[in-house]
């Protein structure tokens, strides 16, 4: 659709408030080839028990319903894997479903999970996901991942999804990015922010200590995208657990509020038609009518360089919770950097900054847990975690690692996930001695992205401390 | 390795049935994967030798058009739709506004006279079954007003920027009956010049 009637921009509306009360996560990493993927399920959903002082035993009595999130069956050739992982973590006979939406399965299955509990159908839902690709030689993967692109248009071309993705890139980088070096190198300090604050984090699959200078000299993998613009790929599973008010404090102490929305657009980015540009509540009428003046060529919306079902998402989720300007109104954000250059995109379809302008949240330093500028907290810290570049892309479990990173922040508890030499040892991980905390200091409202691809799926998720609400119930 | 041709799948429709015949699996032992480390085992392999069947359905008339060099796309004729008009290239059988199947046209002529590319990318990797040499040049092509979106393809020659005039060529001898039977190349490219197979 290119035109929306009023019934489709309805603010959805939950019917009954819902909390986090827990998350958990494995640990991540390229392949894990002497572990079958439930084991990776049941560590998340230990480490979600031992989170509030239960046993997994404890713990699972309060859930109702279960929400998986696992995209790529054909890698594991088994179908029905949410039936498999449901009987292994022995939550059988409940009722549970297999949700898939590619990059932004992980959201999707926590979307599915609030609205079970919103609705009352459950008091307590589990919303889990995992995913491995590491079964699978590199060109057979490339080719299993291209057939997330259409099967007769785009994938016997090359079956490579970064061909397909790439050309959004491109078009960004020659259009907004305006080829510039101080762009390329723009780009480049996300890596650099990214894989450093990967550092801190015993889940993490790819930390290190790195310059502008080693992306920019990075192997190229499709110009101008070099191996270090690019995220990882792997292994593993996180989850959460939401709950209606009663059911969450019973859990924990004190349980977050959660909201969460999801927008979507055409698997071909091929079939974006020019549309008006939809509006944030930091936006004014009228905004970007010379934005194709100010970038030319940049007067197609969505086009190549901007993501329709980010925009969506974030609409309809920060009108749910009023959050007006995200970057007053929220303290932390984990965003989907599947690439440098689409984590700027991103920026500008939620509103960070406005379009054409995502650049200068790295360039200003709000973009850091501390503004390496002006040596203060930065104004919204981004993938403290380290993000899709640093820490992992296990894409069934992605979603749920973010919204449980963005959780840590807000009970003030990263340090005690991030920092114990004990976890460090049992990942088989090196603590680094100048290890430092990444907690973003008195935080309390919160953002996730889990995006799919070239934006297909996009499910925005806020979680606010409940005493620090903008809208009333 | 390639296949004689006793060792394929092949697929007939017969009165409106599927009618297969040839080999669509071909059957392999799993090999187990051993840690050389500790001597244990850690799994096994799984191979799979199968074929696939697809139907293009409404689209086939795209498919089967690329082989005798033509470029065709879809366009909503209906009165009642408020984008009638569009012209939809990726082809679609049904206009997305008002679900109404669309009116297969001939864009080849609009397409020579008017493609330019609209983004791209280099890349010189790709995935297993891949055939087009590397490196492989992504384009995305725009046509007009008209045609409200951009398809995918690849630039068989030269290289690829944003704006460039393009013309398509059609894989008319020996057709694939896919996307690979499409390319563009550079605005004043000759015949001669072109990849083995392909005409204008």
């Amino acid at each position: 659709m290119i035109k929306f009637s009023d019934k489709q921009l309805k603010i959805p509306k939950l019917m009954r408030p819902v909390y986090l009360a827990t998350v958990g996560m494995s640990k991540f990493d390229r392949a894990f080839p002497e572990t079958r993927t439930e084991e990776l399920c049941i560590d998340a959903l230990t480490a979600a028990a031992d989170f509030v002082n239960m046993t997994p035993k404890d713990l699972k009595k309060y859930i109702h319903t279960c929400y998986y999130g696992h995209f790529a069956d054909h890698f594991g050739d088994q179908l029905l894997g949410e039936a498999v992982i449901h009987d292994r973590l022995g939550l059988d006979p409940l009722g549970n479903i297999g949700v898939k939406t590619g990059g932004a399965t992980g959201g999707s299955a926590m979307w599915e999970a609030v609205k079970a509990v919103a609705s009352g159908y459950s008091d307590c839902a589990l919303a889990l996901g995992w995913e491995r690709m590491d079964e699978v030689p590199t060109d057979e993967g490339n080719h299993l991942i291209s057939a997330a692109a259409d099967k007769d248009w785009e994938t016997p071309l090359g079956h490579i999804y970064t061909g397909y993705y790439a050309v959004m890139a491109q078009r960004y980088w020659k259009i907004f990015g305006k080829e510039e070096e101080s762009f390329r190198n723009t780009m480049a300090e996300i890596a650099v922010k990214n894989r450093g604050y990967a550092r801190m984090n015993p889940h993490a699959q790819g930390p290190m200590k790195i310059t502008v200078e080693d992306v920019l000299n990075s192997p190229i993998v499709a110009y101008p995208l070099r191996a270090l613009d690019c995220c990882l790929m792997s292994v593993g599973s996180a989850c959460g657990i939401v709950c209606d008010e009663n059911t969450a404090y019973e859990i924990v102490d004190k349980p977050l509020r959660i909201y969460i929305a999801a927008g979507s657009h055409t698997l071909r980015v091929a079939d974006r038609r020019n549309m008006k540009i939809p509006l944030l509540p930091n936006e004014t009428k009228g905004q970007y009518d010379d934005l194709g003046k100010k970038f030319p060529g940049g007067d197609r919306y969505p086009g190549f360089t901007s993501f329709l079902a980010a925009r969506m998402s974030a609409y309809y989720a920060y009108n749910m919770s009023g959050v007006i300007d995200p970057c007053e109104d929220l303290d932390v954000v984990e965003l989907h950097d599947a690439f440098t250059i689409s984590d700027i995109q991103t920026y500008e379809d939620i509103g960070i900054r406005p379009y054409g302008e995502g650049r200068t949240y790295i360039e200003s330093g709000d973009a850091y847990v501390i503004n390496p500028i002006t040596k203060k907290p930065g104004k919204l810290p981004s993938n403290p975690c380290g993000g899709l570049i640093g820490c992992m892309h296990a894409v069934g479990a992605t979603g749920l690692m973010q919204i449980a990173e963005i959780g840590y922040h807000i009970w003030n508890r990263w340090d005690e996930i991030h920092e114990p030499e004990e976890k460090w040892k049992a990942f088989g991980r090196e603590k680094p001695k100048d290890w430092e905390s990444l907690q973003v200091k008195g935080a309390k409202r919160g953002l996730a992205i889990s995006h799919a691809g070239v934006g297909s799926h996009v499910t925005c998720t806020i979680l606010m401390d409940p005493n620090n609400l903008i809208k009333e119930d | 390795m390639v296949k004689k041709d006793d060792e394929k799948g092949y697929v007939d429709i017969i009165n409106g049935r599927y009618k297969p015949r040839g080999i669509f699996h071909i059957s392999e032992a799993n090999q187990p994967i051993f840690n050389k480390d500790t001597g244990k085992l850690a799994g096994v392999t799984n191979p799979r030798d199968m074929t696939y069947i697809h139907s293009y359905g409404g689209e086939a008339i795209f498919f089967e058009s690329l082989g005798k060099g033509k470029l065709m796309a879809s366009r909503c004729d209906n009165d009642n739709c408020e984008t009638k008009g569009s012209i939809y290239e990726p082809f679609r059988i049904f206009c997305p506004d008002c679900l109404r199947r669309a009116t297969p046209i001939d864009i080849s002529d609009k397409a020579r006279k008017k493609a330019k590319i609209h983004s791209f990318i280099v890349t010189h990797r790709s995935g297993a079954f891949n055939s087009l040499s590397l490196p492989i040049k992504f384009i995305n092509v725009e046509f007009d007003e008209e045609v409200v979106t951009i398809l995918m393809s690849v630039l068989a020659l030269g290289e690829p920027e944003i704006g460039k005039r393009i013309i398509p060529i059609f894989r008319t001898k020996a057709p694939t009956y896919t996307i690979m039977d499409l390319m563009f190349v550079p605005e004043g490219t000759s015949e001669s010049e072109l990849p083995e197979g392909f005409t204008f």
